[in-house]
């Protein structure tokens, strides 16, 4: 069996955003970028079934500029076979990416594809269901634990009452969470191992996928600034400055 | 741990270059440009190049545009000519101008962000074959059964903080080289191992440092001049403590602004964080900053001693170059030069000789020494006090430093005054409203980050002094010196003296004051788990 991940290259979680002053979007300039972490989980735990023996190949992909190749290399340092990166502009909509992921399972045949359950710029945990019916096989979303036996996956899904363990058949899209596995680090000769491994770069024409932006941008704010406290001597001054801004 | 020790994983280079700063990044390019079948790598304890400098910086393009003769047509991301220099003394309420010393001069120089200028080299060592590893720290050093440097051991990942192994747990490795290159910068961790294991300082003064604090803003339009230069003198540092500020114009409504101080000041009560954000209220500097907002911060020692306190830079199987060795020009308050000079000095010295032995004589007799030299008397002048201080500036300048005398440096750690024998210095500081408001809001804008899970790397070699010693004859300095609060004193019932000195570590920047600092030198920086740390932006 082939397991695909997806990889997203984003502004590291440790960065604090800025706006840009004009609004245009997110301040990215000097600023680290890294794999966006529930993506890392996914290679994690796709790396973890090879090595129990349960599929052959991991292959790595990902749709951006070439500045994604930095994150598909770090992919490859971690234990993926292979990598693909899709020319695109790195900022791309859902449906686009979906699209573009199922030219790939069209042509490398996958018997998993192990997504993030969101990417942390956008948030918008979307791709895996899309893509799931596009090819029109079972997802299993937020996956926190997951065990693989003959053609099916048993998943426990983190859902709003708790958790929720079901079955798919496979092929299937699995989207994971950030309690499933804590991946790995990167062994130093393995960074030059990666340097000597396949990366395929097709472009969204070879794909015959094109670009399609539904959503537009008009513009970016930060969250206001929360203005300054006042310390409360006791209970009874708690409510009467409560009362006095009207919120009780 | 000893049963999780296994014989560790070995890789092989022909040299091995620790630290990805302007020194480093020289050596490995000029490297592959003499002998381009040189194995070479870089180790580089920042998650990415770039990520662990904090600088001024303007710098001198010379050693550049030999590096690499067509820089110019492919700038590093921030880089802006400058246009004007301007020198000011200070008092708590005015501004004076001072006529700018020749050393102070900048026109021909650039104003860069040092953490983005590495960035850019980065890939460029990389395009001529240099393998450079980011987020991997070099902890200890492999000595061959000749007692030679051998390599270096790279730190273990996903250990926890009592030292056992986590499930994510991965050994080190160690890197073998016949020839190991110590671009560590300021207070190098190993460098400082090394110096003290091959005794490498015998001949030398003690070396004496500074420490830098800076923020990057974005001010207000119209209120940057991109290219302007200013440096300042006096308040809020009292006469006897040598220092003083930068304000660095940049594009993009960006402005630099930081404070260094020397680290051989007195008074144990002081603190250069408060006396950085003071200096920013002055009642002339304060405009430029109200309305911005802060983009990024952080803190750095600065390596002051020169060329008295140059320690010797070879050593079997290994070599210092840049502020490893300590060759930063403190009246230029430059050392980006002369880390680039040094690192390609090296790299000449290892293509032809194939060792380390010589390297010292081939330094002391370069330029990078001459200039060293010629200033060599300016910075211990300020040991008796700023206008003294002037004065042998001045004479040394207007003699470039040919007078046959040389003024000595003394170590900074012992220069604090006991609580007893200090008058407290009324310093004239006021309440602050610009941001950061304190230390803790101020390593936000460093994005530091250390997993709490894994070895305090400030190590307390003698934790009693803390709580007693220190505490009767300084009142726990490290709660001040500290630019990042790592050191805070807490009330604890259980401890014996209610009291007990806790440790933030992960609050860290890596600047390294406290080695340095700490009276009793019982505090010993060491490197946490690779990629730990700040993530400066443009600093
Ligand atoms: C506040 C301030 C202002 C300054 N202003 C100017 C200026 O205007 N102009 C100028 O020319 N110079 C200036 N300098 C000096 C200049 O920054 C230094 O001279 C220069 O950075 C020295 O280069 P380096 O390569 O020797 O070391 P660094 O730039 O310090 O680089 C050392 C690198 O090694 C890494 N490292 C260290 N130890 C290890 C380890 N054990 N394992 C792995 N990696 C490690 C560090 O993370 C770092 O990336 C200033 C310095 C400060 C602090
Ligand atoms: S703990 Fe030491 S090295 Fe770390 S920020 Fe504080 S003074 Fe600097």
């Amino acid at each position: 069996m082939k397991i695909l991940v997806g990889i997203k290259r984003v502004v590291d979680y440790n960065v604090r955003i800025r706006i840009k002053p004009d609004g245009s979007g997110v301040d990215t300039d000097g600023v680290k970028m890294s794999i966006n972490p529930f993506d890392e989980i996914a290679l994690e735990e796709a790396l973890r079934i090879r090595e129990a023996g349960m599929a052959e190949e991991v292959i790595v992909v990902s749709l951006g500029d070439n500045a994604c190749q930095q994150q598909l290399r770090t992919g490859l340092a971690m234990g993926a076979d292979r990598a693909i990166q899709v020319g695109a502009p790195a900022s791309l909509q859902p449906l686009t990416i979906a699209r573009a992921f199922m030219e790939v399972i069209n042509r490398e045949k996958p018997g998993l594809v192990l997504l993030g359950k969101q990417a942390i710029d956008g948030d918008n945990s979307q791709t895996a269901q899309m893509l799931a019916a596009l090819w029109d096989r079972p997802q299993a979303t937020f996956a926190s634990k997951m065990s693989l036996e003959e053609d099916i996956a048993t998943v426990t899904r983190e859902v709003d009452a708790g958790l929720e363990t079901i079955e798919v058949d496979l092929p299937a899209v699995i989207s994971v969470d950030l309690r499933l596995n804590e991946p790995r680090f990167v062994k130093l000769p393995d960074i030059m191992k990666a340097k000597r491994k396949p990366l395929d770069v097709l472009s969204l024409d070879d794909l015959g996928v094109s670009i399609e932006n539904d959503i537009q941008f008009k513009h970016h704010e930060p969250p206001p600034v929360r203005e300054k406290g006042i310390m409360v001597e006791d209970a009874a001054q708690l409510v009467a400055e409560l009362k006095n801004r009207g919120l009780v | 741990m000893s049963e999780t020790v296994t014989e560790r994983e070995v890789m092989e280079y022909d040299v091995i270059i620790v630290g990805a700063g302007p020194s480093g990044l020289a050596c490995a390019i000029r490297l592959k440009q003499l002998k381009p079948d040189l194995m070479v790598a870089v180790i580089e304890k920042s998650a990415e190049v770039g990520a662990h400098i904090l600088s001024g910086a303007v710098i001198e393009p010379g050693p550049l545009d030999e590096l690499l003769p067509g820089w110019r047509d492919n700038p590093p991301p921030v880089c802006v000519p400058v246009e004007r220099d301007e020198l000011s003394y200070l008092t708590a309420t005015s501004k004076r101008k001072l006529p700018t010393p020749p050393q102070q001069k900048n026109h021909g120089n650039f104003i860069v962000s040092l953490g983005a200028l590495c960035a850019w080299l980065a890939p460029q060592a990389e395009a001529v074959g240099v393998d450079i590893f980011p987020g991997y720290a070099a902890s200890g050093i492999f000595y061959t059964v000749d007692n030679a440097v051998g390599g270096v051991i790279i730190g273990d990942m996903g250990v926890d903080r009592d030292g056992q192994p986590k499930d994510t747990y991965m050994q080190g490795i160690e890197i073998h080289a016949p020839l190991t290159v110590l671009a560590e910068g300021c207070r190098g961790h190993l460098s400082k191992q090394l110096i003290s294991k091959y005794e490498l300082d015998k001949e030398s003064d003690p070396q004496c440092y500074g420490v830098g604090i800076k923020e990057l803003w974005q001010v207000d339009a119209g209120k940057c001049k991109p290219g302007l230069v200013q440096h300042s003198i006096g308040w809020p540092l009292d006469k006897s403590t040598y220092g003083g500020s930068f304000i660095y114009h940049l594009d993009k409504d960006r402005v630099a602004v930081g404070f260094v101080t020397a680290l051989d000041y007195s008074d144990p009560e002081f603190s250069p964080f408060e006396a950085f954000q003071q200096f920013k209220h002055h009642p002339e500097i304060k405009p430029l900053f109200e309305g911005g907002e802060i983009l990024s911060g952080g803190a750095r020692t600065i390596i002051e001693g020169g060329s008295q306190s140059l320690p010797r830079v070879d050593m079997p199987g290994a070599l210092l170059i840049g502020d490893a060795a300590g060759l930063l020009n403190l009246p230029k308050i430059k050392g980006t030069h002369q880390a680039i000079r040094s690192g390609m000095l090296a790299a000449v010295h290892i293509a032809d000789k194939g060792s380390a032995d010589g390297f010292d004589a081939a330094l002391r007799s370069s330029p990078v020494m001459k200039e060293l030299h010629k200033v060599r008397n300016i910075r211990p002048g300020f040991n008796k006090g700023l206008w003294r201080g002037l004065i042998t500036a001045g004479i040394e300048t207007i003699t470039a430093g040919k007078l046959p005398r040389t003024l000595h440096n003394h170590a900074d750690h012992s220069s604090l005054r006991n609580l007893s024998d200090t008058k407290t210095i009324d310093r004239h500081w006021v309440k602050r409203d610009l941001a950061p408001r304190d230390r803790l809001a101020s390593v936000y804008f460093a994005a530091t980050e250390h997993d709490e899970d894994q070895p305090v790397h400030l190590q307390i070699l003698e934790p009693d002094i803390c709580i007693t010693r220190c505490g009767e004859e300084y009142n726990h300095p490290c709660t001040r010196f500290c630019p990042a609060n790592v050191y805070e004193i807490v009330e604890d019932e259980q401890a014996d003296a209610g009291i007990r000195l806790q440790i933030n570590a992960a609050n860290c920047v890596h600047c390294k004051t406290c080695d340095i600092k700490d009276p009793y030198q019982i505090i010993n920086w060491v490197t946490p788990e690779g990629g730990s740390g700040p993530n400066y932006q443009n600093l």
